[in-house]
């Protein structure tokens, strides 16, 4: 399939204004390139944001696109790829947008598996409007709306993801463009909901907040690169596996305490119980990047034209003259 | 011998063999009603096709309760459905009937204060035993005596052991059994008003084409009901006879508000060639549109029922985007949740058909019961200029053409568009005569046309219109971005600067002030009124009513009913300056009044505002109306 006709510049426009340094200035140069990549025209893309610093990202494509109102996004997205499942069509939030007031639309678009690629860029803060705590915020943690640090517990995108019974989820740091494009690549490969935890830094209001993975450096410390097939080893020489202890996964030294590479996990992303899934998202230390879970399911989308082709091929009317003719209809003389 | 049902023609009674009498009458009103699961919606929409198969005019009302499913028996578990049957035209299922059918107390009392003085009651007399009588709350043990109720009226008989009997042989189980109880009544209702069986046969054989054993059952019951009253017609008074006067030949079919609405958006998209989508919520009284339209899956109609009213909506607006005829449909709440994204509808400039049948309100308030109270809510409550066009429909069958309407509007002027049906049009129902797609007006999107390629952008505007072009996504050469943040008029770029975003917000009031609308018409003594009645929407009917019985009482009244509510019509200033006295009846407290006095200059009205959660009554219209003129 590498008969890519399309480049990064045919997907850019505009000059985006957010922060320098912003993560989302990383995250936009991958989604182009993954776009330019998966080859399919611009005008057969629609990217759907709500509202949020993130969510201005429609105005620097050069596709179809809107960017619509706060926490809609992913309502909006399902009904125009229901209208029109030929149309790929990439849904963008932020962690405010799609978790807090979109976090219903979240939860049933996973839910009904419709066939949109759901973009989260979690940078755990409110940055449009100037530093408030996000629902992913730890506890604890100190904003204009809360000095005296939050008294509740944040939401962990991947738990809300598989609770909604997602098919697909998968994580990268925005800095990471190779990690970011495959995951993008591999959330347009999915046919269904699929959700990309797109790792963020805001330099303004939240500096730091994934420092543990945001340079390769850290990456090669602190995170772990999941993949298919592949055993779950990380650490600057990979000594480090994943094992399974009881109902929950632990972190060895390979070549310590006994354990060695036959003991490590081997990732099994196609796997239908997320329970080992939901194991690897939720861990601090390692973080898991890569995709992590993608199992095959009906969509949606898929699902209502195949029930139109099924009715419309067992019921004898197909227009609004015939479908009158199906009542009891009598005749004044 | 006392019963008196309907207006008399006056003509001499005529005396038939058996000594029956028949009268012929102008038109009656009958009420079916007894449990929730009684069978009486079925019962009354049986009885209003057979008369509307010989000509008869009709207009039914079913009320329903609101609780989930009272026990039975029980006061707040009775429903109702009342059939207006006419030889003329009627406008309204009548404010009380002549002929009230009750299947258990809890019905009689409940339902007694919509009969009329000296209405003819039938009674299934099984269903009066102490138990009855005590979930009905009656006092004593003789319910009629307690409600004042002539027992020479009442057409008393066993009918739950009747139908046991009629059904003994039929193998069926008890329960299966006593569930035709409202054929029995049926039955008697056909032979009182001289019905022809053989339709209601027809009727149940369709109906229950796959288990002939039901329908043959339900045949014999309403044959049994039907032989009851004609042998035992001596206890009774008469027959009567509805002649049909009004015909208007064509086939017929009857059509509820819902379904209508339904039906006109299906016809909308077909013209259009647009695949029809509806992003729903489950609210009553708006929920049969989405049933009905999720039922069309051969005509190629998309129905989503969303996880809550904001998604309904703004997954309709994702679908216009994409390039279909979006819909989404509510009541009540439902529409406070929807405005947002109808203002993101506004702003894009997509079109959009926002269905709204009101309902009872603030809050849950009166879910199954009807208001106009939406009003001033769909013209103004959104956040910033948001200007809509609203259309109300007039009648169950006038919810297909307004509904087309609102669609070509919406299409043809890149807007979101209200329309306010009520709880009372869309339940009730009246006969459809069909519709031929032929005869009504093209729709036709302002596509982006091809020679604007290459300098095309977003907002640019037809001169005329003032209307943007409407490029679908997968169209090469015309990606765009829409959003909700205010854009250059010329380059569509985001823009907050002051010129711009006063231009803007004039040229979307320009483009929707321009919509071209049908003028204001003004029916009855148009000429020489001493009295103008004014309303709009749902109150059609009961205002058309009030105003024909004035004028034959020789009062000169006229009356002007808006569809068009915005644009206003525009000889709606010379309409309301025309005559002495004007009066705007509406269910709220003046929505719509104030919205004329603030639309016409100098202009004050009488008012004439009922929120009671029931349509109107004709006789407290027509008491109101003689106190002014």
């Amino acid at each position: 399939m590498e008969t890519t006709t399309y480049t990064q510049a045919d997907f850019k426009k505009g000059q985006p204004r957010w922060c320098p340094g912003c993560g989302d200035h990383f995250f936009l140069a991958s989604l182009h390139k993954a776009m330019a990549e998966i080859g399919k025209p611009p005008y057969q893309n629609a990217v759907i944001s709500g509202i949020g610093c993130s969510s201005r990202l429609p105005h620097y494509m050069a596709t179809y696109g809107m960017n619509t109102i706060h926490g809609r996004a992913a309502a909006i997205a399902t009904g125009c790829k229901v209208a029109n499942p030929e149309l790929t069509v990439w849904q963008v939030s932020g962690d405010g947008d799609g978790l807090a007031i979109g976090g219903n639309h979240f939860i049933h678009a996973n839910r009904r598996n419709i066939n949109l690629n759901m973009i989260l860029l979690n940078n755990r803060i409110y940055g449009l409007t100037k530093g408030q705590y996000s629902p992913t915020s730890p506890r604890g943690f100190v904003s204009k709306s809360s000095p005296y640090g939050t008294v509740e517990d944040p939401f962990r995108p991947a738990e809300l993801c598989f609770g909604a019974r997602g098919h697909f989820f998968a994580r990268a740091v925005a800095t990471d463009a190779k990690g970011t494009i495959e995951i993008l690549k591999a959330a347009d490969a999915h046919k269904g909901a699929s959700v990309c935890e797109i790792l963020q830094n805001c330099v303004i209001f939240n500096n730091g907040t994934h420092d543990n993975v945001y340079s390769p450096a850290e990456r090669k410390k602190n995170a772990i690169y999941l993949e298919h097939g592949k055993p779950m080893v990380f650490g600057e020489n990979n000594e480090y596996g994943l094992v399974q202890e009881g109902f929950g996964v632990k972190v060895v030294k390979i070549g310590e305490d006994g354990y060695t590479m036959d003991d490590v996990l081997i990732h099994d992303a196609h796997c239908e119980d997320n329970t080992l899934h939901a194991k690897l998202a939720m861990m601090e230390w390692p973080v898991a990047l890569g995709v992590i879970r993608d199992v095959d399911a009906p969509t949606y989308d898929d699902s209502v034209t195949a029930q139109i082709e099924e009715v419309s091929a067992k019921k004898k009317y197909h227009n609004f003259a015939e479908l009158l003719e199906t009542n009891d209809i009598w005749e004044v003389k | 011998m006392k019963t008196s049902a309907g207006r008399s023609t006056g003509k001499k009674d005529k005396i038939m063999a058996e000594n029956l009498v028949i009268k012929e009458l102008n038109d009656v009103a009958v009420r079916f009603s007894g449990d929730s699961g009684d069978g009486m919606q079925l019962a009354g929409n049986i009885f209003s096709t057979v008369s509307a198969t010989v000509g008869n005019s009709i207009s039914t009302f079913p009320d329903y309760p609101a609780d989930i499913r009272a026990p039975q028996g029980s006061l707040t578990g009775v429903s109702g459905f009342q059939v207006h049957i006419g030889a003329d035209i009627v406008y309204t299922p009548g404010d009380k009937c002549d002929v009230l059918v009750a299947m258990n107390a809890a019905a009689l009392k409940t339902q007694y204060r919509y009969a009329k003085p000296g209405a003819a009651i039938i009674i299934d007399t099984d269903s009066f035993a102490p138990a009855d009588l005590k979930k009905a709350a009656f006092a004593t043990d003789d319910p009629l005596k307690e409600m004042g109720i002539d027992p020479d009226r009442v057409i008393a008989c066993p009918i739950t052991q009747m139908v046991k009997d009629c059904l003994a042989d039929s193998g069926m189980d008890v329960k299966s059994i006593v569930k035709c109880r409202n054929m029995f009544a049926l039955g008697l209702v056909c032979w009182l008003f001289d019905r022809d069986l053989n339709v209601a046969f027809n009727f149940l054989r369709e109906k229950f084409a796959k288990k002939p054993g039901v329908a043959e059952a339900n045949i014999k019951v309403i044959q049994a009901g039907y032989d009851y009253g004609h042998n035992t017609h001596s206890s009774v008074a008469n027959v009567y006879r509805i002649e049909t006067k009004h015909k208007v030949p064509g086939r017929y079919m009857d059509i509820t508000g819902n379904k209508a609405t339904a039906y006109g958006l299906i016809a909308a998209a077909e013209k259009a060639g647009l695949q029809l989508y509806l992003g729903s919520y489950p609210i009553t009284p708006a929920t049969d549109i989405l049933h009905e339209l999720s039922k069309h899956k051969s005509l190629g109609v998309k129905t989503v029922q969303c996880e809550d009213e904001i998604a309904g909506c703004a997954s309709a607006v994702g679908a216009s985007f994409a390039g279909a005829l979006a819909a989404t449909s509510t009541s009540g709440p439902g529409i406070c949740l929807k405005s947002e994204a109808m203002n993101l509808a506004v702003i894009m400039e997509l079109p959009l058909v926002v269905l709204d049948v009101q309902r009872g309100g603030p809050a849950t308030g009166l879910p199954t019961k009807s208001e106009q109270t939406d009003l001033l809510q769909v013209l103004f409550g959104r956040n910033g200029e948001s200007p809509m066009p609203v259309i109300a429909a007039t009648s169950p069958t006038d919810c297909f053409d307004a509904v087309y309407n609102a669609a070509k509007i919406a299409l043809e002027h890149m807007t979101p568009v209200v329309l306010l049906t009520d709880a009372y049009v869309a339940n009730g129902s009246g006969a459809f005569k069909l519709p031929d797609l032929n005869d009504y007006p093209d729709i036709k999107p302002p596509y982006v046309p091809e020679e604007l390629r290459g300098t095309w952008t977003p907002y640019q505007r037809d001169e005329q219109t003032g209307v943007r072009y409407w490029a679908v996504p997968g169209r090469e050469g015309f990606e765009h971005i829409l959003g909700g943040l205010e854009k250059d008029n010329k380059t569509g770029a985001i823009s907050t600067n002051p010129e711009n975003h006063d231009l803007m917000t004039r040229l979307r009031k320009a483009k929707i002030d321009k919509i071209p609308v049908p003028d204001l018409e003004v029916e009855g003594d148009k000429d020489d009124a001493e009295l103008l009645i004014v309303g709009f929407g749902g109150t059609y009917g009961h205002l058309h009513a009030a105003m024909d019985e004035m004028r034959a009482e020789g009062k000169k009244v006229a009356l002007a009913q808006f569809k068009y509510i915005n644009p206003l019509p525009k000889n709606t200033a010379d309409v309301l300056k025309k005559y002495p006295k004007v009066v705007v009846a509406e269910q709220n407290m003046g929505q719509l009044a104030a919205f004329l006095r603030m639309k016409v200059d100098n202009f004050v009205p009488l008012q004439f505002n009922e929120v009671k959660g029931q349509p109107f009554e004709v006789e407290a219209l027509k008491n109101y109306f003689n106190s002014i003129i």
